[in-house]
């Protein structure tokens, strides 16, 4: 337990209860970007650069911001009208005592922690992106294919909400179509 | 001698950090700082410099002249405009997101100043030597879209909510190809640092270099990569976000005074960083044009170098008029992305075919054709005709 | 093909940038407060008095007919005739203004002062660096800050001054003209008449 081990815990831990527990949906949005961001460094902390960095590049960069797209599209911006603690509260706390509790038990019972010899001290310097991607393209290439299917299936699927629908028949919709299209920003 | 004036920044730090006042501990601290703070300052300078220079070439390109009368030749109205900028009487709007609103320029300037660490200023002079130089760029310049958003919703108005909207929705769309043409680069070199992509590019055959613009795919991603860095530092012609009605300037409305003046040295700041790593990219870094030229110091050349790319900017802002936001995002979406997937293949066609006027020709077609295709899809087909007028005549 | 306008267009502006330098016709700015430019013969900016000669009082044309007070029509010109008279260009004695006072900041400079003078003794001047701190009295101009020698007028419109004085001078020519007229006219009765025979005068009236 270092220092910046330290640092980076607490303020990634408070940020994910503030991002749990404020008004103002815009604040937690941000504030789960402070979560994001030491999630970041905490990778960068244990020498994983691309995951680190593909962690900045990808939730920061794209997540955080789709989530402020949504938050901003809908009409979450507004301060919350009813309270925030639902009536069914209880059940969701069972169920993420339940989620901890068996995460926390994978993760003492692992061997990165059982075995003697505690983590491998080379492995850092294995773990170049050069490595990583031959690594994805030979024995990872399975499941590599599926996340580009899912995302081309992701791509389409967007394409075709924001599609305007066409009537087949009158000219006057396909007209009135057009127009919509020009004047999307 | 030639070697102690290129090295010279490099000695002049280990000396500093050889002194005996620092205590072991404070060490590593200060060899931050040393590698740090000389950043800042030439590169808050440059800004400096290039608002005067940016004002004055537009002037000239625009048949008058620039400012011209603090110091000479108006070269001190870097000065006369930060005072103005530090004296403004800083308004914040009353519904306003205090918070928020406070830290967007924040948020703003670190990811920006964060970008310079990986940049190879000259030999043996990078900041920062990590092994995955080109995506921690690219994941900061990322990290920078969430500081318009906040400017812009933090400030309550719906013109600068409107406007933030759209400067990250043009942002996002076009890092797409701005990471898409560095990916033929990484390719071709084999690796994600930039030191080794500058020295991939240090020889020379005879007195002409080898750098990557030399090359179809090379001077192809230069150009889509300069567009996409463009639209990036939301500059002309893409400062829609900005400059659309320049009484209602989008997503830093709000702002006044200092915050406003942070968010140009942003902006600025944020070109020089994108200009650097397209020098890095394409340009061979620190490395000269010519073999013979190589007695100059490795710093002089980036340097130069960055500044002719930030002329070509202030050229380009200067001539071309703004793009509308749907031609800005069909132009992203339908001819840079394409492009840039299709100089991909280019690149791999170069890797595996052998050398000589074979594969000069191959990938100049491969990247040729395409473009004229898709050029003549973007224009829709629609040709220019002379204006006439049924009664002015 | 796409990106040929952009071409053009930046060679354009390259030109435009480095002739900017070396051209004159590329770069047309005048630097205000050191560099003026020449100013054209038909501009006017708010009027002036003539005087001939050297002295202001003197040599003032104004005659304080008082037509231009009453036909300014934001009523500018404010004016107050003398009590004595004093000789005009062609000799005749003829009243003077002692006030003369317009108000520039009031003048909407339509020139009908000018076109109505019959004496030629207010034009239109150019000058408009006339900004003053105060903002009533100041521009307030009296007699002494409007009157202008006719040298002042032919330098800054030469082909109107040069009319102006032919039209004076024909008038003076035709003045004098008929003046000597008169004179030998007179000079040939009174000479007929001591010449003439004492015909009636010689007669005595008879004595009744």
């Amino acid at each position: 337990m270092t220092l910046p081990f330290a640092m980076i815990a607490v303020v990634t831990l408070s940020s994910a209860v503030a991002a749990m527990s404020l008004r103002n949906l815009v604040h937690c949005a941000l504030c789960l970007v402070g979560t994001f961001g030491g999630l970041a460094a905490l990778f960068l902390q244990l020498d994983a650069q691309f995951a680190g960095l593909a962690q900045v590049l990808v939730y920061v960069g794209a997540v955080a911001i789709l989530i402020v797209f949504a938050i901003l599209l809908t009409r979450g911006a507004e301060p919350a009208q009813q309270p925030i603690v639902a009536g069914s509260w209880f059940i969701g706390v069972a169920v993420a005592a339940l989620t901890f509790g068996s995460l926390v038990v994978t993760v003492i019972t692992s061997s990165a922690i059982t075995s003697p010899a505690g983590p491998k001290p080379d492995v850092a310097a294995d773990v170049t992106v050069k490595n990583i991607g031959a690594r994805l393209m030979t024995d990872y290439v399975l499941p590599l294919e599926v996340v580009a299917l899912l995302l081309t299936a992701a791509l389409i699927g967007a394409v075709i909400i924001a599609m305007p629908n066409e009537a087949p028949d009158s000219k006057l919709k396909a007209e009135s179509s057009k127009l919509k299209k020009s004047t999307n920003f | 001698m030639l070697d102690l004036c290129d090295q010279i920044f490099v000695l002049l730090k280990h000396w500093m950090l050889g002194w005996p006042i620092w205590p072991e501990s404070v060490k590593p601290l200060v060899s931050i700082l040393l590698s740090i703070v000389p950043i800042m300052l030439v590169f808050a300078g440059l800004f400096a410099i290039m608002t005067v220079l940016e004002r004055k070439g537009l002037g000239r390109i625009q048949n008058r002249y620039g400012p011209n009368r603090v110091g000479p030749y108006g070269f001190l109205q870097f000065a006369a405009d930060g005072i103005k900028a530090l004296t403004k009487e800083d308004v914040v709007p009353r519904a306003a997101d205090k918070v928020i609103h406070f830290l967007a320029p924040l948020v703003l300037i670190v990811p920006v100043f964060l970008a310079y660490s990986v940049l190879p200023f000259g030999r043996n002079m990078v900041p920062m030597d990590i092994d995955a130089g080109v995506l921690f760029f690219f994941a900061v310049g990322a990290a920078t879209e969430l500081a318009v958003f906040m400017a812009g919703w933090s400030s309550r108005n719906k013109y600068s909510l409107l406007g933030a909207m759209r400067a990250i929705a043009q942002m996002v769309s076009y890092e797409v190809p701005l990471i898409v043409s560095t990916i033929t680069v990484v390719m071709m070199v084999g690796s994600l640092s930039t030191v080794k992509i500058v020295e991939a590019q240090a020889d020379y055959s005879g007195q002409w270099p080898q750098w990557h613009l030399f090359t179809p795919w090379g001077f192809a991603g230069f150009v889509l990569f300069l567009i996409a860095a463009m639209a990036e530092s939301n500059r002309s012609p893409f400062d829609l976000p900005e400059g659309e009605s320049e009484i209602v300037a989008g997503y830093f409305l709000e702002y006044s005074g200092f915050k406003f003046a942070l968010f140009f040295l942003a902006e600025y700041l944020g070109m020089f960083a994108v200009s650097g790593m397209a020098v890095t990219l394409f340009l061979g870094g620190w490395t000269a044009p010519l073999a013979f030229l190589s007695w100059l110091p490795s710093w002089l050349w980036f340097f130069a170098k960055l500044m002719a790319l930030i002329f070509l900017f202030i050229w380009a802002r200067g001539t071309v008029p703004r793009m509308r936001m749907d031609q800005l995002m069909n132009f992203a979406w339908k001819f840079m992305l394409p492009m840039a997937l299709i100089n991909i293949l280019a690149a791999g066609l170069w890797h595996f075919l052998p050398a000589g006027m074979g594969r000069w020709m191959a990938c100049s077609a491969v990247i040729g054709i395409p473009y004229i295709l898709l050029g003549r899809g973007l224009v829709g087909g629609k040709q220019f005709a002379k204006r006439t007028y049924r009664f002015a005549e | 093909m796409l990106g040929e306008g952009i071409i053009k267009g930046l060679a354009e502006t390259a030109r435009n940038f480095v002739g900017s330098y070396v051209d004159e016709d590329r770069l047309t700015t005048v630097q205000y407060p050191e560099e003026r430019l020449p100013a054209q013969e038909a501009a006017r900016n708010f009027p002036f008095l003539l005087f001939d000669g050297n002295d202001p009082h003197a040599g003032l044309r104004c005659v304080a007919c008082q037509i231009c007070e009453r036909e300014c029509p934001p009523q500018c010109i404010y004016i107050e005739k003398s009590k004595d008279k004093k000789p005009d260009y062609v000799g005749k004695p003829q009243f003077y203004p002692a006030v003369f006072d317009i108000d520039i900041s009031v003048c909407m400079s339509c020139q009908i002062c000018v076109e109505v003078c019959p004496f030629e003794a207010i034009k239109m001047d150019t000058e408009f660096e006339l900004s003053n701190t105060d903002r009533f009295g100041g521009l307030l101009l009296d007699k002494h800050q409007l009157a202008k020698s006719n040298e002042y007028y032919h330098k800054i419109h030469p082909t109107e001054a040069a009319g102006v004085d032919s039209r004076l001078a024909a008038d003076k020519a035709k003045v004098e003209a008929k003046a000597r007229a008169d004179a030998e006219a007179k000079a040939r009765a009174a000479a007929a008449k001591a010449t003439a025979l004492p015909t009636l005068k010689a007669a005595p009236a008879p004595e009744a």
